[in-house]
C-alpha cells in the first residue's frame, strides 16, 4: 500500500492508500463518543474501519466488531452498501485484527449497530460522491447529471453508464468530500437498510468452512488442556504427572501459576497444571490422568444453598438506600388498600456457548501473535502486553470467527493462559477448555435474591414500591471487596425502572462474590426483568385487573426521560410495543384447557420489548407452546436478522427459566456439562412470533440482548395464569415443573 | 495405531492413539475442522457424522468404527445435503454458525430415513443437536423447505 493520504478538510473520510488493485477509504468512528464523528485534526487522524474499491469492482469492508451470530458483518456492511449505491452481490468483509486503530472494539451491550451506524453510512456516502466525480469529469458534466445506481454510475442526460470498477483510477485523483456536504439517504430510498439480507458467510456456514479459534491450525502447534482448581482462586499444592505423560500423544506437562490482573482492569488467568500435547484428545486425556493436590484457599467454604439463605435474610433486612428513590414508601404502605411482598431468586449461570473458549498463540521472543474467538480484541492485546512486557505493536490479535459468545469471550483469561503457555513451552500452541471446564472455571452471571413490597390505593393503582437487591457484582472481578451491587448495575432496570410510581425507595444489600463474576446476554436486567415483571403480575392480581391493563397503567401518561445518552426513555414507545404484543398474542381470548398466557415487558440497551408467553401444564409440566415478542429498536439494519436474534433471545431466555443454574458445594462448580447445565432443545421449541415496530427514524438501539429478560418473567406469569402457581425462583426445573 | 479412514470419498492414512475417538482423527490428523467439538460426551450432536450412513456423534465413538466404512462429514456432499443446504441459505438458518454442521449432518440423516418428516418427526430426530443461538424454529422449516425443494425437482 503506498502512501498516499488525502485528508479532507473536516478529516472525516480520506483515501487511505492507492494500490495496484483498487483505492482504500479509512474513516475514524469513535463509538464512545456521545458525538458519532469526533473532529480529529490532520495529524491525528488514523482510520478505524476501512472499505477498498477495486478495478474489478469488487469492494471490501473491513469489519472492527467480532461476529458471534448477531449478523454484525452483514449489518454493517448493509449500511455502507447502501449509502454506495452498491450492488450486494460485489461486497464482502473481512475480519479486523484487535488493534486500537478500529476504534472500540468490544462487542458487548448491544452496542455495535448503536454506534457506529452513522459513521459508516457516510463512508458509503463520500465514496459515492467520489465515484460520482471521476465519472462527471470523464463525461466533462456536472455532477448533478449524473447519479448512482446499482454499482454503477449513470449520465441521466444520455443514459450512458459506468461501471464502479472503472472508476476506481479517476476517483482516488477526486478531493475527499467535506464532511458537511456528504448527504445521507431519506429512509424512504432505502436499498438494503431495513430490508432482509442473508448472512454474508452461509456458504462457509453451511460447507464447514468458517474458521473458528479451535479451527486454527499452525505448523508445529501443540494443543493443551489445563486443570484449573475446582475452588475459585484455589492454587497447585502438588502434582503426580506420571500417569498423564504416558498418555500416548501427551509431551510435557507444566505448571502455570496464576497470572493476578491489577486492580481495576484486565481477567488475568486462574493457572493450573498444563498437559501439553500433539492432539486436542490426548491433551484432554491426560489432564485426567493429572493428580493434583490443591490449596483451596479461602473461597472453599461458598456453597450456594446457604448463600441464598444469606440474601434473603438480607434483603428482609434494611439496605443502603440507592438515589433516585423518590416520595414515602413507609407512608404509602400505611395509606394502602393492599399491601403485597415477594422474594424472588435468580441463581449464578453460565455462558456455555456451543464453542468452548479456546485460544491459540506464539509466543516469539518480543513478539506475540494470538488467533482466538474475541469480543473483546483489544483488552487480550492490552491484557498480553501489560502481563508478559511486551511492546504492544509487537502483538498481533486475530479474530476468527466466534462459536457464540454471550459475554463469555469479551473476558480474555484463555488468551492470556495461551500466550503464557506458549511463553513456556516455546512453540505455538493452542489452549481448549473441555466443556467441564467451561461450565466449572467461568466468569458467572452472578446470582440475586430480591424482595419486593408494594401497595395498591383505593382506585386499584400502584403506590408505594419497595425494592432490595443482594447480587454480587461484576466490579469484584476487578476490584476486590466490591460487595454490593454497582451504579452501572443498578442501572440497568432498577434505578431506571420504567414504572411511574410516588413513592418509589431502591435498596442494596451487601452481596460477596466467592466466584469470578462475569456477565452474560443483558447481565443485570435478568434480575430486574424476572423480578419486575412477576411482581406487577402479582400486583395486578391482587388488584384484580387484567395484567395488560394493570402494566399500561403503571407505565402512565406519556412522558419522556432524558438521561446521560442520546437516548431518552420514552414511555409512548414503551407502551406501544405492550399493546401490539396484546394485539399479537390476541390477548383475552379464551385459551385451550389447562393452558395460561402471561406478559413482560422491559426496556434495555434503549430497546423497548414485549413478550407475551402461552403455556400449557399438563401433569404438572409445563410446556411453552408460542412465544410473541415485540421489539421497538429503532432504526432497523437488517430485517431478518432482527427477528433470528429475537427468536434466539427467546430460546436463550427459555433455557435459563426451564434449566439454569450453577451451584457450588464447598466452593467447586456441581455442574458439568449439558447433561446436568441443559440446553431448550428443538423437542422444547414453541412457536416464536415477532413484530419490529416500524420507526426507522429514530436512532438504531440495542438488537441482541433485550429480547431475553422478558422470558422467564413472561413464562411464570404464565404459569400462574394457568394454574395459579408462583414461581418466584429460579429455574422450573427446581419445582417439579420440566 | 495406524488406519485408512474414508471420509467424503476420499483416503486418509492416520497414525493415532488408539483409543482416540473419530472426531480427533478427523480434526487433528486429517484437519477436517467443520466438525465440531462442543461437549465430548455426546450431548449436542456438534461433532455429528455418517458413517456408513448412520448418524453418529463422532465424539463418542473409536476411530475402529469408521474403519473399512464410507464417512460422511460436512465438507461432503449427498443428495439430501444439497437440498438442505440450498434450504438453510433460504431461510437464512445460522446465527454463530457452529452448530449448523451438525445439525446439516442429523437434517441428513433424517431424511435419508424419512423422505417426508413430519413436525414430530423432525423434532425427534433433532433433538440431540443443541443450538445455543437458538436457531430451532428455522432448522425445522429449512428442513421441510428441502423436502419440498426435492419434489418440486423430482416433478
Ligand atoms: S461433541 Fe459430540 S455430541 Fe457434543
Ligand atoms: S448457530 Fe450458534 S450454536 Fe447454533
Amino acid at each position: 500500500m503506498s502512501n498516499i493520504q488525502k485528508i479532507s478538510r473536516r478529516d472525516f473520510v480520506k483515501i487511505f492508500g492507492v494500490t495496484s488493485t483498487g483505492i482504500i477509504l479509512g474513516c475514524n468512528i469513535s463509538s464512545d463518543k456521545k458525538s458519532f464523528i469526533p473532529s480529529s485534526n490532520g495529524k491525528t487522524f488514523s482510520p478505524n474501519v476501512f472499505i477498498e474499491i477495486q478495478k474489478d469492482g469488487k469492494i471490501t469492508l473491513i469489519s472492527s466488531r467480532s461476529e458471534m451470530g448477531q449478523g454484525i458483518k452483514t449489518s454493517l456492511t448493509s449500511a455502507i452498501a447502501d449509502e454506495l449505491e452498491a450492488d450486494w452481490r460485489y461486497v464482502s468483509v473481512k475480519q479486523a485484527i484487535g488493534h486500537e486503530k478500529y476504534g472500540n472494539q468490544n462487542t458487548d451491550g448491544s452496542r455495535s449497530v448503536r454506534t457506529i451506524l452513522e459513521p459508516m453510512r457516510k463512508m458509503g456516502a463520500a465514496a459515492k460522491m467520489m465515484l460520482i466525480s471521476a465519472a462527471a469529469t470523464k463525461w466533462t458534466i456536472s455532477v448533478s447529471d449524473c447519479k448512482a445506481e446499482n454499482h454503477h454510475i449513470i449520465n441521466t442526460k444520455t443514459h450512458q453508464k459506468i461501471f464502479y470498477g472503472d472508476l476506481v483510477d479517476a476517483a482516488s485523483k477526486v478531493e475527499i468530500p467535506a464532511d458537511e456536504t456528504i448527504k445521507l439517504k431519506k429512509v424512504a430510498d432505502f436499498k438494503y437498510i431495513g430490508k432482509t439480507l442473508k448472512s454474508i458467510d452461509l456458504t462457509d456456514f453451511t460447507h464447514g468452512t468458517a474458521k473458528y479459534g479451535m479451527d486454527i491450525r499452525i505448523p508445529n502447534m501443540k494443543f493443551a488442556a489445563i486443570a484449573r482448581c475446582p475452588v475459585t482462586f484455589g492454587t497447585v499444592k502438588s502434582f503426580q504427572s506420571s500417569d498423564a505423560e504416558n498418555v500416548p500423544g501427551v509431551e510435557k506437562v507444566v505448571q502455570l501459576d496464576r497470572i493476578i490482573p491489577p486492580v481495576g482492569q484486565f481477567f488475568g488467568a486462574l493457572g493450573g497444571v498444563a498437559v501439553i500435547a500433539n492432539n486436542t484428545w490426548s491433551a484432554f486425556q491426560g489432564k485426567l490422568s493429572l493428580n493434583i493436590e490443591w490449596n483451596y484457599g479461602e473461597n472453599q467454604t461458598f456453597d450456594t444453598e446457604k448463600f441464598k439463605e444469606v440474601l434473603t435474610k438480607r434483603v428482609h433486612e434494611k439496605g443502603k438506600l440507592v438515589p433516585g428513590s423518590k416520595g414515602n414508601v413507609v407512608k404509602a404502605f400505611d395509606n394502602a388498600a393492599k399491601v403485597i411482598e415477594a422474594t424472588y431468586h435468580v441463581p449464578f449461570l453460565v455462558h456455555t456457548p456451543m464453542e468452548v473458549p479456546n485460544a491459540t498463540a506464539w509466543f516469539q521472543g518480543n513478539k506475540v501473535e494470538v488467533w482466538a474467538p474475541l469480543q473483546d480484541p483489544q483488552t487480550a492485546r492490552a491484557e498480553i502486553a501489560h502481563f508478559f512486557e511486551i511492546p504492544i505493536e509487537n502483538i498481533i490479535v486475530n479474530v476468527t470467527f466466534l462459536g457464540g459468545g454471550f459475554g463469555r469471550k469479551s473476558k480474555s483469561d484463555f488468551v492470556v493462559e495461551a500466550v503464557a503457555l506458549s511463553k513456556k513451552i516455546n512453540a505455538p500452541v493452542q489452549v481448549v477448555w473441555t466443556r467441564e471446564d467451561d461450565v466449572k472455571n467461568s466468569f458467572y452471571h452472578a446470582t440475586s435474591v430480591q424482595y419486593l413490597k408494594g401497595s395498591i390505593d383505593k382506585n386499584g393503582s400502584v403506590s408505594g414500591w419497595l425494592q432490595r437487591l443482594a447480587m454480587p457484582s461484576i466490579v469484584s472481578s476487578f476490584k476486590p471487596m466490591s460487595d454490593y451491587a454497582s451504579g452501572f448495575e443498578l442501572n440497568q432496570g432498577f434505578t431506571n425502572n420504567p414504572y411511574k410510581i410516588e413513592n418509589f425507595r431502591l435498596e442494596n444489600a451487601k452481596a460477596e462474590a466467592n466466584l469470578r463474576i462475569g456477565w452474560m446476554r443483558s447481565v443485570v436486567h435478568i434480575h430486574s426483568g424476572f423480578a419486575n415483571n412477576s411482581f406487577v403480575d402479582e400486583l395486578a392480581f391482587a388488584a384484580k385487573k387484567d395484567p395488560v391493563v394493570f402494566h399500561l397503567d403503571l407505565i402512565g401518561e406519556d412522558r419522556i426521560i432524558e438521561g446521560k445518552s442520546n437516548y431518552p426513555y420514552d414511555s409512548k414507545r414503551m407502551k406501544n410495543v405492550l399493546h401490539t404484543t396484546a394485539k399479537l398474542a390476541n390477548w383475552g381470548r379464551k385459551l385451550p384447557e389447562n393452558h395460561g398466557i402471561g406478559i413482560a415487558v422491559h426496556y434495555s440497551f434503549y430497546s423497548y420489548v414485549a413478550t407475551a408467553i402461552e403455556v400449557s401444564v399438563i401433569n404438572d409440566k409445563v410446556k411453552v407452546e408460542h412465544i410473541w415478542t415485540t421489539i421497538d429498536c429503532g432504526l432497523v439494519l437488517n430485517k431478518d436478522n432482527v427477528i433470528n436474534q429475537l427468536e434466539g433471545a427467546a430460546i436463550f431466555g427459555m433455557s435459563l427459566a426451564l434449566f439454569g443454574k450453577i451451584t457450588t458445594k464447598e466452593g467447586a462448580v456441581e455442574q458439568n456439562n449439558f447433561y446436568d447445565y441443559q440446553m431448550t432443545r428443538m423437542k422444547d421449541a414453541p412457536k416464536i412470533t415477532v413484530k419490529i415496530i416500524d420507526n426507522m427514524n429514530q436512532l438504531p438501539s440495542g438488537v441482541g440482548e433485550p429480547g431475553v429478560p422478558v422470558i422467564a418473567p413472561a413464562i411464570c406469569n404464565a404459569i400462574f395464569n394457568a394454574i395459579g402457581q408462583r414461581v418466584r425462583s429460579l429455574p422450573l426445573i427446581d419445582h417439579g415443573l420440566v | 495405531m495406524k488406519a485408512n479412514l474414508s471420509i467424503n470419498e476420499k483416503n486418509y492414512a492416520i497414525d493415532v492413539p488408539e483409543a482416540m475417538p473419530l472426531l480427533w482423527a478427523i480434526r487433528d490428523s486429517i484437519g477436517l475442522t467443520g466438525t465440531k467439538f462442543g461437549c465430548g460426551v455426546a450431548q449436542c450432536g456438534a461433532c455429528s457424522v455418517l458413517v456408513d450412513g448412520v448418524l453418529m456423534k463422532s465424539c463418542s465413538i473409536p476411530i475402529s468404527f469408521g474403519i473399512g466404512k464410507k464417512i460422511l462429514t460436512i465438507e461432503g456432499t449427498s443428495e439430501n445435503l444439497e437440498f438442505l443446504r440450498k434450504a438453510w441459505h433460504k431461510e437464512n438458518v445460522p446465527q454463530c454458525g457452529y452448530c449448523q454442521s451438525g445439525q446439516l449432518i442429523a437434517a441428513t440423516a433424517l431424511l435419508d430415513q424419512i423422505s417426508h418428516p413430519t413436525d414430530q418427526e423432525i423434532d425427534d430426530a433433532m433433538s440431540s443437536n443443541i443450538c445455543r443461538c437458538g436457531t430451532y424454529a428455522r432448522i425445522k422449516k429449512a428442513i421441510h423447505e428441502a423436502v419440498a425443494l426435492k419434489n418440486n425437482q423430482n416433478e
